[in-house]
C-alpha cells in the first residue's frame, strides 16, 4: 500500500511534468510578446501546436535512416526521465536517488548525442551547421555545469537533489557571495542549453547564426512534436531545478500529506510563474550574440563556478 | 574445469601462455597454408578463454590468495617468479577477454588479410606477452616480457609495410618503445636498490626514501606512460596502433595500454608503498592534459582509425586522473575516497577495453568492406552496414559517457571521487582537483562531440565515394565479436555493482581498503560514499527511458496521425545534388577548432580568392600544427642528427688512433671509479 501511494506521487510528478511544459512555453511566449506591446497567442497555444503537429503526416527526406525515426522517441524518453527526477513540488520521491545531478546532466547529454546524428543524417548541409555548433556550445557549457556541481556539492555536501533541497531550505543557508555565483553560472549554463537568446534564438530556424533549430529543420509531423515536447521539457528541467535547488521555499517533504503537496504544488506554479516572467524579460531586453562569442559567455559561467567553489575553500560562510 | 581444482591457478594460466606460445610457433611452420588463417585465430579463442575462466573464477574465489611459482630460467641466482593475485587476475581477465574477441574477430576479418603469415605468428605470441608482463613477479621477467610484447606488437604494426607511413610508424614505435623500456629498466634498478634484489616481495618488503619514491614514480610516467601514451609521449601511438590490422589495433589500443597502466599500478601503488601528495599532483597534471590533448587532436583526424587511437589517449588521461586521485587520497590516508577513485580506474580500464575493442572492429568491417579510411570519403553506411552500424553506435555512446552505458558509470565515478577532494589537506590538491575535475567535464563533452563527428560522418548522409556506395555488411564472426562486446557494454552499465563488487578485492589488496559492498544497496544501484549524497541506478534509468519512450511510441502510434511521405531533404531553395555539399569531418570539426584549436594547434582557415574575371575555384584551406611533435620531438630528432653528423669522423680513423682512443676511455673510466670508490 505504502509502495502504491509512493508509486502513484511519482507518477503523479511525472505526468505534472508533461502537462506542464507546455503551459510554461506558451507563458514564456506570451509574456515576451506583451513586453513589446503585442498581443501574444494564448498560453495555450504550444498544446495546440503539438496536437496539429501530431494530425499531420510526416515528410521524411529520401535517405532518412532508421536512426532519424527512433531519435524523437529517445530524446524526449531520456529529457522526461530527467524531468521527473528533478524534484518539483516535493522532495525524496521515490525514484529520486535513482540518478544524481552529474546523472540527469548525463542524461540530457544523451538526448542531444541523438539530436546531433540526426542533424547529420540526412546529409544537408544545415543539419551539419547545427549539429556541430550544438556539440561546441555542450563541451563549453558541461565544465561550467561541473563547476556549479562543485560548489553545491561543496555546501550541502551531496550531489542527490533532494537531499541539496532539503539542505537548503533548512535555516543553515543564509545569503553567501558563493551560492550567489553558483546561481548565475547556472542561469548561463541554462540559457545555453536551452537555447535561448543570447546563445541561440528559439523563435526562428531561418538565420545564419541559428543552432538547435537548424539542427531539427528536416523533422515534420509527429517526429517534430517530440522534439518540441522534448524542448519544453528541457526548459521546465532547468527551471525546476534552479528552483529546488536555490530556491526551495515550501518544498514538501516526502511522506508528509496530501496538504503539503498542495502547497508545494502551489509554490512550484508560483516560482515557474515568476521565473517565465524573468526570462522573457531578460530575452527583450538582450540582443542575441554571435555564435564565436558564445565561448566568452560560457567561459564567464565557468570561471564564476571556479570562483564560487575557491571561495567555499577560503571559507564555508561564504 | 576440474582440472584448475587440482592444479594450482598459477600454472593453469601459465600453461594457457605456454598453449599460446606453441600456436605462435605452430603458425610459422602453417602460416603459407590456406587454413591456417581459422586455425590459428580458433586455438587462439580457446586458450584465451581458457585463460580468461581461469583468472575470472580466480578474481571472483580465491582473490585474497595468491598463487606463486618459479622457473629455473632467467637470472641464475633469481630464476622466473610468477605469481596470480587479485590485481593481476583482474588485468588478466582483460587481456583474454580483448584477446578472445580479437580471436573471434580475426576468424572473418583474418581471410582479407593480404599477408597473413606476417600476422598470424605473431598474434599469439602477442597475447602471450601481455598475459606474461602481467604475471611476472621479478623485474629481470617483467622486463623480458614487455620487451617481448613490445617487439611482437612491432612485427604486427610491420605487418603492411609497404603501405605508406606505416614503416615511418613502426620506426618512431621502436625508439619510444626503446625509450620507455630503459626508464622501466632505470626504475626496477633503483627500486632493487645496491643490494639488487629483483624479487617483486624483496621490493615490497624494503623501505624506499621519499627520493627514491619520486624518482622512480617520475621514470614510471616516462615507461608505463610512454606504452599508455600520456602526452607528451603519446607520439608513436596514433601512428602505430592504426598501422596494425584491425584486430591488432583493438588489442594494442583496447589491451596493451592497460598492459601499461598495471606496470604503472604495481611499482607506483604496490611496490613502492605509502605515496606522499607531491607525487598525485604530477599523475593529475599530466592526466588532465592528457585526457583533454588527446580528444581535441581526435577531434581535428578524419583518419577513423586514427582518430580512435587519439581518443586512446583521453581515456588514458582520464584513468591516469582517478589514479591520481586514488594517490592523494591513499597519501593523507582518506581510505574510502582512495578505493572509490582506484576502484573507478580499475572500472574505466575495463569499460575502455571493451568500447575500444568495439570501435575498431567496427573500423575494421569498415575498412574491409569499403577499403576506406578516411571519414570524408565515406557516408551513409548505415543503410549498407545496419548491423555494423547499430554496434559502432553503441560503442560511440559507451566511449562518450552517456547513461545507461558503461563509460557513464566509471566517469561518474570518477566525479564522485573528485568530489571528495574538500577533505584533502593540502592547498594545492583543493584547487588544483576542481580544476581537473572541469578538465575532464571538458573532455567528456568533447569525447560525445568527436563520436558524433566520427559516427556522423561515417555512417549518416549520402555516400561521398563509390566504394563508400557499394560497401556491404562483414561476416558473421566480426558481427558476432562486436555484438558480444556491445551487450558486455551494456551490462557493466546496468549492473555497475556487480563490477565495483569483483573490483573490492584488488582495491582491498592495493590500498587496504574497498568501497561499500553494493550488493546491499536496493534496486542494483550503486552509491559509492552513502545514498544521501549520491547514488546511480543504471537499470532504472534503462527501464524508465524505455516504458517512457515505448508510451511515447505506443500513444502516437494510437492518437496521431501515422501518413508518412519520402520526399527530397530541404534545400532552403538550394538543393545541391551532389553528396560532396554535405557536411565533412573538418568541416564538423569547425566550431571547435576554432574556439580550441587557435591555441592548441595554432589553426588558420585561409581563403585563396581568385582574382576579378580569373575563373579557377576559390580554396580553402586549413594550417593546423601538431605542437607537441614541433616543439619536442623534431628539435630532438635534428639534435640527434647534428650528433650524429659530427661523430661520423670518428669512422674515418686509422688504427694507432683507435687504440689511442680505446687507451683514453680505458684510463677515464678508472679515473672515475677511483674517484668515485
Amino acid at each position: 500500500m505504502v509502495v502504491m501511494s509512493d508509486i502513484l506521487v511519482q507518477g503523479a510528478q511525472m505526468l505534472l511534468v508533461l502537462l506542464l511544459a507546455p503551459l510554461l512555453t506558451g507563458f514564456v511566449r506570451k509574456m515576451k510578446a506583451r513586453l513589446v506591446r503585442r498581443q501574444g497567442a494564448s498560453v495555450f497555444q504550444p498544446y495546440r501546436d503539438l496536437l496539429r503537429l501530431l494530425r499531420k503526416e510526416v515528410v521524411l527526406a529520401d535517405n532518412a535512416s532508421w536512426l532519424f525515426r527512433v531519435t524523437p522517441y529517445v530524446t524526449f524518453a531520456a529529457i522526461w526521465v530527467a524531468a521527473a527526477l528533478v524534484p518539483t513540488f516535493a522532495t525524496g520521491l521515490l525514484f529520486n536517488w535513482t540518478a544524481d545531478l552529474i546523472a540527469i546532466v548525463a542524461l540530457l547529454g544523451s538526448a542531444r548525442f541523438f539530436l546531433a546524428l540526426a542533424g547529420m543524417d540526412v546529409g544537408t548541409s544545415f543539419g551539419g551547421i547545427g549539429s556541430s555548433r550544438e556539440v561546441m556550445i555542450a563541451a563549453l557549457a558541461e565544465p561550467a555545469m561541473l563547476l556549479f556541481v562543485f560548489c553545491m556539492a561543496l555546501v550541502a555536501g551531496s550531489t542527490q537533489l533532494s537531499t541539496v533541497a532539503n539542505f537548503m531550505a533548512s535555516s543553515y543557508v543564509g545569503l553567501r557571495v558563493s551560492l550567489g555565483m553558483a546561481m548565475i553560472a547556472l542561469i548561463m549554463v541554462a540559457l545555453a542549453e536551452n537555447a535561448r537568446i543570447p546563445v541561440d534564438n528559439p523563435a526562428t530556424h531561418l538565420e545564419l547564426t541559428m543552432v538547435h533549430e537548424a539542427m531539427v529543420l528536416e523533422y515534420s509531423g509527429r517526429h517534430l512534436a517530440m522534439i518540441e515536447f522534448g524542448a519544453f521539457l528541457k526548459l521546465l528541467l532547468y527551471i525546476s531545478l534552479i528552483a529546488c535547488v536555490f530556491l526551495p521555499w515550501k518544498i514538501a517533504v516526502f511522506g508528509t500529506g496530501p496538504l503539503s503537496y498542495a502547497i508545494g504544488t502551489v509554490a512550484y506554479l508560483v516560482k515557474l510563474a515568476a521565473a517565465g516572467f524573468f526570462l522573457a524579460l531578460f530575452e527583450t531586453a538582450t540582443a542575441k550574440m554571435r555564435v564565436f562569442r558564445v565561448p566568452q559567455f560560457l567561459g564567464a559561467a565557468l570561471m564564476l563556478g571556479l570562483l564560487g567553489t575557491l571561495l567555499l575553500f577560503v571559507s564555508k560562510s561564504f | 574445469m576440474i582440472s584448475a581444482v587440482t592444479i594450482p591457478a598459477v600454472v593453469w594460466q601459465m600453461s594457457c601462455v605456454a598453449g599460446l606460445l606453441a600456436i605462435a610457433a605452430f603458425a610459422i611452420v602453417l602460416s603459407r597454408s590456406t587454413s591456417s588463417t581459422a586455425a590459428v585465430y580458433g586455438a587462439t579463442l580457446v586458450i584465451c578463454a581458457a585463460a580468461l575462466l581461469g583468472s575470472l573464477r580466480w578474481l571472483l574465489g580465491d582473490a585474497v590468495n595468491s598463487s606463486d611459482m618459479t622457473l629455473p630460467i632467467g637470472l641464475p641466482w633469481l630464476g622466473a617468479h610468477f605469481r596470480l593475485d587479485a590485481l593481476a587476475s583482474f588485468f588478466l581477465v582483460v587481456v583474454n577477454l580483448g584477446g578472445a574477441a580479437a580471436s573471434l574477430y580475426g576468424l572473418g576479418y583474418g581471410h582479407h588479410d593480404p599477408a597473413p603469415h606476417r600476422v598470424l605468428p605473431f598474434f599469439p605470441a602477442f597475447l602471450a606477452g601481455m598475459n606474461l608482463v602481467v604475471l611476472a613477479d621479478d623485474a629481470f621477467s617483467y622486463l623480458l616480457c614487455w620487451e617481448f610484447m613490445s617487439l611482437a606488437s612491432w612485427a604486427l604494426v610491420m605487418a603492411h609495410h609497404r603501405e605508406p607511413g606505416n614503416a615511418k610508424a613502426g620506426y618512431v614505435y621502436l625508439v619510444m618503445a626503446s625509450f620507455g623500456t630503459l626508464a622501466l629498466l632505470l626504475a626496477f634498478g633503483l627500486l632493487a636498490g645496491p643490494a639488487g634484489d629483483y624479487g617483486f616481495a624483496a621490493i615490497r618488503a624494503a623501505r624506499h626514501t621519499p627520493y627514491v619514491a619520486m624518482l622512480v614514480l617520475i621514470l614510471m610516467l616516462l615507461g608505463a606512460g610512454s606504452k599508455a601514451g600520456l602526452v607528451p609521449l603519446h607520439v608513436w601511438l596514433p601512428l602505430a596502433h592504426p598501422a596494425a590490422p584491425s584486430h591488432v589495433s583493438a588489442l594494442m589500443s583496447g589491451v596493451m595500454t592497460k598492459v601499461a597502466i598495471y606496470g604503472f599500478i604495481r611499482v607506483v601503488f604496490d611496490l613502492l608503498g605509502q605515496p606522499t601528495w607531491s607525487a598525485s599532483v604530477i599523475v593529475l597534471f599530466l592526466g588532465g592534459i592528457t585526457a583533454v590533448m588527446g580528444i581535441l587532436y581526435a577531434m581535428m583526424e578524419k583518419d577513423l582509425k586514427r582518430l580512435l587511437a587519439y581518443s586512446t589517449i583521453e581515456n588514458i588521461g582520464i584513468i591516469f586522473v582517478s589514479l591520481g586521485l586514488a594517490l592523494a587520497f591513499q597519501a593523507n590516508d582518506l581510505k574510502l575516497p582512495a578505493a572509490l577513485a582506484f576502484t573507478a580506474a580499475l572500472f574505466h580500464v575495463l569499460n575502455h577495453s571493451f568500447f575500444k575493442s568495439l570501435l575498431f572492429f567496427g573500423a575494421g568491417a569498415v575498412l574491409t568492406s569499403t577499403g576506406e579510411r578516411d571519414m570524408d570519403k565515406l557516408g551513409g553506411l548505415i543503410h549498407r552496414m545496419p548491423l555494423t552500424s547499430f554496434v559502432f553506435l553503441v560503442g560511440c555512446v559507451a566511449i562518450s559517457a552517456l547513461p545507461p552505458f558503461n563509460g557513464f558509470v566509471s566517469e561518474w565515478l570518477i566525479f564522485q571521487a573528485v568530489l571528495q577532494s574538500p577533505e584533502l589537506p593540502q592547498w594545492a590538491l583543493k584547487i588544483m582537483v576542481p580544476a581537473v575535475g572541469a578538465l575532464l567535464a571538458l573532455a567528456a563533452a568533447l569525447a560525445a562531440a568527436c563520436f558524433v563527428k566520427a559516427f556522423g560522418v561515417t555512417f549518416l548522409g549520402r555516400p561521398r565515394s563509390v566504394a563508400a556506395e557499394a560497401a556491404k555488411e562483414v561476416d558473421r564472426y566480426s558481427l558476432s565479436a562486436m555484438f558480444i562486446l556491445a551487450a558486455l557494454c551494456l551490462l557493466a552499465g546496468i549492473l555497475p555493482g556487480l563490477v565495483i563488487d569483483a573490483l573490492s578485492p584488488i582495491s582491498m589488496q592495493i590500498l587496504g581498503s574497498h568501497m561499500p559492498i553494493q550488493a546491499n544497496e536496493p534496486w542494483l544501484s550503486i552509491a559509492p560514499i552513502a545514498e544521501s549524497r549520491s547514488s546511480y541506478n543504471g537499470l532504472l534509468v534503462m527501464v524508465f527511458i524505455a516504458i517512457s519512450a515505448s508510451s511515447a511510441v505506443v500513444f502516437i502510434h494510437r492518437f496521431a496521425s501515422r501518413a508518412l511521405r519520402r520526399g527530397p531533404a530541404w534545400g532552403c531553395g538550394f538543393s545541391d545534388p551532389t553528396p560532396a555539399a554535405q557536411y565533412s569531418g573538418e568541416s564538423f570539426a569547425q566550431p571547435i577548432r576554432r574556439v580550441f584549436g587557435t591555441l592548441v594547434f595554432h589553426a588558420r582557415d585561409h581563403v585563396e580568392m581568385p582574382a576579378p574575371g580569373d575563373v579557377s575555384p576559390a580554396r580553402l584551406g586549413i594550417e593546423l600544427h601538431d605542437l607537441i611533435w614541433e616543439g619536442i620531438y623534431q628539435p630532438l630528432a635534428g639534435a640527434v642528427g647534428l650528433a650524429a653528423d659530427r661523430l661520423n669522423r670518428l669512422q674515418f680513423l686509422t688504427i694507432r688512433r683507435y687504440l689511442s682512443l680505446v687507451f683514453a676511455t680505458l684510463v677515464t673510466l678508472l679515473l672515475v671509479l677511483a674517484i668515485w670508490s
